[in-house]
């Protein structure tokens, strides 16, 4: 009998807004593109800015700064487009970044209840404990969505 | 030589579409839901106030035929900064009057993309989905969406109430005379 726990690493884009830096599965991660124009038109979801025309497909801009690091992010360099589920569906979101990404593998740290609800997990890297992003609380979508995302996000954690 | 079925199935299937603008924003319609289109100018003496109306987008309505249409400023629907209407859709399937900035143009669309779930409020409502022409993205709005259930709802109450009134007061004056 072995009392060395198995240590399961997975792999996870780290980001940067503002100063801080983040993670998102790798997963979740489609592609890392240059800003583009962004299309805005009436709404009243105020966490989007409109949307982006990428290879003929329509995709929402989510710009997450302010609910991360408390302020509008100045220097864009990037928008990464994640996939983010709504209940069974998934769909494409692009979030604006302030610096390059680096692709890690490392233990996930579970949440903890006291955590706010964008934080998935925790990662340790380079010195640093990261946030694991949770997308499906940290963007807009509908209530109904929001909480089978949540749902299926936590059995996914588990697992 | 027969297309194959599967190449049939392929072919993007196109609607007519007009290009207007409300506020100075594009937006798009299919030009099979709307009945009409006049000037502004060619309505005068036709509309009708609405004293007080609870929905603070009509303001006043217009009788055509059997159906009385209620007037909606595209602006105030839209959140947009106001600007003048030249002219106004009379939209079918509806009892909608959309005031309008004016046309751009006329169009064909072959693809609509339903609007991305992330947005997640009335804006649900308001369009059909979003679609790519010469690269820009306009938004296809959705006739019913103008005026909600509940708004028609008003509209037609206080509607009914404002022609009580007139038919009390046309009789108390038949009768006093």
């Amino acid at each position: 009998m072995s009392d060395v726990a198995d240590i399961v690493l997975e792999s996870f884009v780290l980001l940067r807004v503002g100063a801080q830096r983040f993670a998102l599965r790798a997963e979740h991660i489609t592609e890392l593109i240059a800003p583009s124009r962004v299309f805005r038109f009436p709404n009243h979801t105020p966490e989007l800015e409109g949307v982006i025309l990428r290879r003929g497909r329509i995709i929402p801009v989510c710009d997450v700064s302010e609910s991360l690091v408390g302020k509008k992010m100045t220097l864009r360099r990037f928008y990464l487009i994640a996939v983010r589920r709504f209940g069974a569906q998934k769909e494409s979101i692009a979030i604006p970044i302030s610096g390059d990404c680096e692709l890690i593998s490392a233990e996930m740290t579970s949440r903890s209840e006291s955590d706010s609800s964008h934080v998935g997990g925790w990662l340790s890297h380079g010195g640093d404990v990261i946030e694991i992003l949770n997308l499906e609380a940290l963007t807009p979508g509908p209530p109904a969505a929001r909480m089978a995302s949540a749902a299926y996000a936590n059995a996914e954690v588990r697992a | 030589m027969q297309p194959s079925p599967a190449n049939k199935a392929r072919t993007p299937r196109a609607e007519q579409i007009i290009l207007f603008r409300v506020g100075g924003q594009l937006f798009a319609i299919s030009s099979a839901s709307v009945q009409e289109v006049r000037s502004v100018d060619s309505l005068t003496g036709t509309t009708q106030d609405i004293a007080q109306s609870t929905v603070r987008k009509v303001r006043h309505t217009i009788r055509r035929g059997d159906t009385t249409h209620y007037v909606v400023n595209g602006t105030i629907h839209f959140g947009l900064q106001a600007a003048a209407a030249s002219l106004i859709f009379f939209l079918r399937h509806t009892p909608t009057a959309l005031l309008i900035d004016g046309i751009e143009k006329m169009t064909t669309m072959t693809y609509l993309q339903a609007l991305p779930q992330a947005f997640c409020h009335e804006e649900r409502g308001w369009y059909r989905g979003l679609t790519a022409l010469d690269q820009t993205v306009v938004p296809v709005v959705r006739p019913e969406g103008f005026l909600s259930v509940e708004e028609l709802t008003l509209l037609d109450n206080l509607l009914q109430a404002e022609l009580h009134n007139e038919q009390h007061s046309s009789s108390g004056e038949t009768d006093s005379q």
